[in-house]
């Protein structure tokens, strides 16, 4: 226990008390400045987002004079010869939409597979390592899947998948009749999909662990299955949720473009409007990436600007409605202080 | 089996005119019913847990198989003169891809000198000063509406396709230095590591408990050092996350590369040429018809994976037993 | 033996001699028995449209114990952080009216709520130590992060500081050692020293003892009795045999609104008021 009554030693005391009040006028002009400097931080953001509008801006706009918006985005030659020049992004609008797709189709459903093995099925001594493995996937950078792809995966694609095909339902139906050669839109869109399966299945995992464990009890209660609960309860709970995080997925396969560049086949003009799943294709940024330092003129340059401001519309377009999905439903900050 | 029983009862109940062995009847074959139909859901239900795991499984095998070939193939053609030559002729196995790992740690590192600063004082803007709480009524909520667009426009950013992002380096800096240059890289890569580092710093600096803040206060000490000394110093290992996730985001970035420092086969010269960076090297090394680039690539490949790894293995030392979840995989 | 033994307030006439005192008004000349310390007068206090405190007006003498008690919600420890200006860190808060500190407005615009802050010192709720800091550096921080560089003065602040929250003999040789790694009721003391640190003139304490075991408490309790001989304290309590020890002064408060303010004895034995008298005998709150 304490013993007798404290000592203050006064001395000590008044040299503290005249410190303290001495310093002031520094500490307010501080502070003006520090708030001045973190502000400024957080505007530069505006700043960055005047600059791409204004880049991408000023970079399209001798394109879009010489051919019109809509004639950009509707027509189908690219054509670099000298006095005959003509540029329509249309060819590589539906390259992108169609690999893009092939990505949804096939990554969204592997994503909710895995999401509902993490959550609803695995112990967490399975669930702790998947996610660290599909957190390393997330880390591989796409370049490196590009590789992979050009080298190893598309020839697994052809002799597995895409020749089957062709053998089988190729003289029926014409969207598989073409001899395939596995760099073509197909092998795009698959690879496109291993890649989105992290950002898909991880953010479907966090809606999905969002839903309160009554609306399952409520769901087990009355004797349904896993499978019938997550059906009952979790997903219609989850739905926004879910679907913002597909478009996001789908949103990421629009912008990529390396691994694109690689697998696509790289066709241009007319004949890069896939007529088949096997066709040789091409997107917006595998064109830009691929002709960006080769272009010969200015028009051509900015017509590659202009497939980039065609993409950023895209792109701006799907992001912002997922995120609003995604945030009606998961609160993606934990906001809420103690 | 419960569930079975008591709708069962129920309709008993309803159909409580009639004889009972009648009722007896029903209950029997709705049993038997509801059995039949329950074995079916159960295999309704196998069937979807199987597909389940063919489906994680089915994600698993591209990334085993991606790292088997990388190191498989990488191993293969790792030498020293491999790590530090420039390249030779095309088509020939001499040389190596020394500029290129050289152009990557400059080019990364100016990216993160601009980026992180710019980063985390942002999310210290909006943790710390965008619920300001010295102000009030109509200045409060003009703050509160410009925090909301910077974090509205922080997403739209990293939601930006890289290859756009390399077009604004290109029109904003090399054409206005009119040469491709490290400083149009560092600042493309900059754009894409100022969101991630920015959202990363304002969700760990929103977990520090405010009874901290309110000690600080308490004990009249200013703003600016609360938020530094205090707030900053105990989320530091969470900040510091966010910064590493994000330079092993730009670590592997191509595309805007492309229209920024452009790749050359020589040694790093000055901040305002060009030069060359891994993600890029394998790039071109990918598409040269030589079996000789393609073994490079895949060296290329392996030294860039190495980096990432290295860096995500550091992003979990800092975070472990520290409850620090970054969420990796959806930024 | 608790209860206002008035032979102290003669002897140990404690005066705030800081190099600022000059703009200070003294109210009570060294002839009166005791001083105001403290004004509070016609404070009103919201949260967003929640109106939490009602217009409470009172005094506070020098080197006494002052306790605010009520049911939970009734705004007391609102108005205690009223008093230093703390309800302004609240998002959506607001507060009027004047406190009146050795004769000048706390609210006044003259007078910078950082500088209320060092001469009125407080105590939380929880124990509420620096995570990232030891036991000196937690105790050293206002002093440091104010600013003071010269090392031998902090020592002796830390040592006196400890000292005073009666923490000094158990942790004297793990000064080094991470601030949290104490108990509870020993995390508190060291917020309470790291409070005295600053050599605060009035100490506020919010419920100091609610997050601690009996043990802890009566360390605290104790802590209160000798700290009021060198300053002012104010706390608030929701246990009324602990402001029953511990106060000279209590103030009954009741959504909002001060509903008794009077010596403590009489508080308990003789209330004046029967809404007093109801919360005394636990028939409601």
């Amino acid at each position: 226990m304490t013993s007798g009554s404290v000592h203050i030693n006064t001395d000590i005391k008044k040299k503290v008390s005249s410190f303290l009040v001495g310093s002031n006028k520094n500490r307010r002009f501080g502070d003006k400045l520090f708030h001045g400097l973190v502000f400024g931080t957080a505007a530069y953001t505006l700043f960055i987002i005047v600059i791409v509008v204004f880049s991408v801006g000023a970079g399209s706009i001798k394109i879009f004079s010489q051919e019109g918006f809509i004639g950009f985005v509707t027509g189908t030659a690219w054509n670099a010869v000298e006095g005959r020049e003509s540029y329509g992004a249309l060819p590589y609008i539906i390259g992108t939409l169609m690999s893009s797709g092939i990505a949804l189709l096939i990554g969204v459903p592997m994503s909710m597979g895995v999401a509902y093995f993490l959550v609803e099925m695995a112990p967490s001594r399975v669930s702790g390592p998947l996610s660290f493995i599909i957190e390393l996937l997330a880390a591989v950078p796409s370049i490196i899947y590009g590789l992979w792809a050009l080298f190893v995966f598309r020839f697994l694609i052809k002799d597995w998948i895409e020749t089957p095909l062709y053998n089988t339902l190729g003289s029926y139906i014409p969207f598989f009749n073409q001899a395939p050669f596995g760099l073509d839109v197909f092998t795009a869109g698959i690879v496109l999909a291993i890649m989105i399966i992290p950002i898909v299945s991880s953010i479907s995992r966090d809606v999905m662990k969002a839903v309160p464990d009554s609306q399952r009890e409520a769901a087990y209660s009355l004797g349904a299955t896993r499978w019938e609960t997550s059906r009952m309860a979790v997903f219609p709970y989850g739905k926004s949720g879910l679907l913002g995080a597909s478009i996001l997925g789908f949103g990421r396969a629009v912008g990529e473009t390396m691994l694109v560049t690689l697998i696509i086949g790289n066709a241009i003009g007319p004949s890069a409007i896939p007529t088949t799943l096997f066709s040789q294709s091409q997107t917006l940024s595998s064109l830009i990436a691929n002709e960006f330092n080769e272009a010969s003129s200015d028009l051509q340059l900015s017509a590659l600007i202009g497939l980039g401001a065609v993409l950023l519309i895209i792109t701006m377009i799907i992001n912002i409605g997922a995120r609003i999905m995604v945030s009606r439903m998961v609160k993606v900050s934990p906001g809420g202080r103690e | 089996m419960s569930s079975s029983n008591n709708p069962s009862s129920r309709k008993e109940k309803s159909s409580g005119e009639r004889p009972s062995k009648a009722g007896n009847n029903f209950r029997q074959t709705f049993q038997e019913i509801s059995i039949k139909h329950a074995s079916r859901r159960r295999i309704t239900n196998k069937i979807v847990s199987i597909i389940a795991i063919v489906f994680v499984i089915g994600a698993i095998i591209p990334l085993a198989s991606i790292l088997f070939e990388v190191i498989k193939n990488g191993v293969a053609v790792l030498s020293v003169q491999f790590l530090t030559q420039p390249p030779g002729a095309i088509g020939s196995d001499a040389g190596g891809i020394g500029p290129a790992i050289q152009g990557t740690l400059i080019t990364v590192g100016l990216a993160s000198l601009i980026g992180a600063p710019i980063g985390v004082l942002s999310g210290v803007y909006l943790s710390e000063f965008a619920t300001t709480s010295s102000v009030k009524g109509p200045k409060q909520r003009a703050i509160s509406f410009f925090a909301n667009t910077i974090r509205l426009f922080n997403d739209v950013l990293t939601g930006l396709p890289s290859i756009v992002i390399g077009i604004v380096g290109y029109v904003a800096i090399v054409l206005a230095l009119n040469s491709f240059s490290v400083w149009a890289g560092a600042f493309a890569l900059s754009i894409i590591m100022i969101p991630i580092v920015s959202r990363v710093s304002e969700e760990t600096l929103k977990l520090v408990p405010n009874s901290l803040r309110e000690a600080g206060y308490s004990l009249g000490i200013s703003k600016t050092k609360i938020t530094l000394f205090i707030v900053l110093k105990n989320a530091k290992d969470g900040v510091l996350t966010g910064v590493i996730l994000a330079i092993s985001r730009i670590a592997g970035e191509t595309a805007p590369l492309i229209m920024t420092i452009l790749g050359t086969s020589l040694f790093f010269t000055s901040l305002t040429g060009p030069v060359d960076a891994l993600p890029l090297r394998i790039w071109r090394l990918a598409s040269q018809p030589y079996e000789s680039a393609h073994g490079f690539g895949w060296g290329a490949a392996l030294v860039l994976i190495l980096i990432i790894l290295a860096l995500s293995a550091s992003i979990r030392l800092i975070a472990r037993g520290k409850g620090i979840r970054v969420r990796t995989e959806t930024i | 033996m608790r209860l206002s033994s008035s032979s102290n307030e003669e002897v140990t006439r404690y005066s705030p001699q800081t190099s600022d005192n000059d703009k200070r008004v003294v109210v009570a000349p060294a002839t009166t028995q005791t001083k105001i310390k403290l004004s509070i007068q016609n404070v009103n206090a919201w949260f967003g449209k929640k109106h939490a405190v009602k217009g409470v007006s009172l005094e506070v003498k020098e080197n006494s114990v002052t306790a605010f008690i009520g049911p939970s919600g009734c705004g007391k420890t609102t108005l205690l952080r009223c008093i230093n200006r703390m309800h302004e860190m609240t998002p959506n808060a607001k507060a009027e009216g004047r406190v009146i500190l050795d004769g000048v407005d706390v609210y006044d615009k003259s007078s910078d709520p950082a500088m209320v802050k060092r001469r009125i010192g407080m105590v939380f709720q929880k124990p509420n130590p620096f995570p990232t800091m030891s036991i000196h550096d937690n105790v050293a921080a206002g002093l440091k992060l104010n600013g003071i560089r010269d090392k031998k003065l902090i020592n002796e602040v830390v040592e006196q500081s400890l000292k005073g929250a009666a923490l000094w003999d158990e942790v004297r040789n793990d000064l080094h050692m991470p601030g949290m790694g104490l108990s509870g009721g020993q995390q508190q003391r060291l917020c309470l020293a790291r409070a005295l640190a600053m050599q605060p003139e009035i100490l506020l304490m919010d419920e100091p003892t609610s997050a601690l075991d009996p043990i802890a408490s009566s360390k605290i309790e104790d802590l209160v009795q000798q700290l009021k001989e060198h300053l002012t304290i104010i706390i608030v309590t929701h246990n009324m045999q602990q402001a029953a020890r511990v106060s000279e002064q209590t103030a009954f408060m009741y959504l909002g609104e001060l509903i008794e303010y009077n010596p403590t004895r009489d508080i308990f034995k003789n209330p004046q008021k029967e809404l007093t008298e109801k919360y005394i005998s636990g028939r409601f709150g």
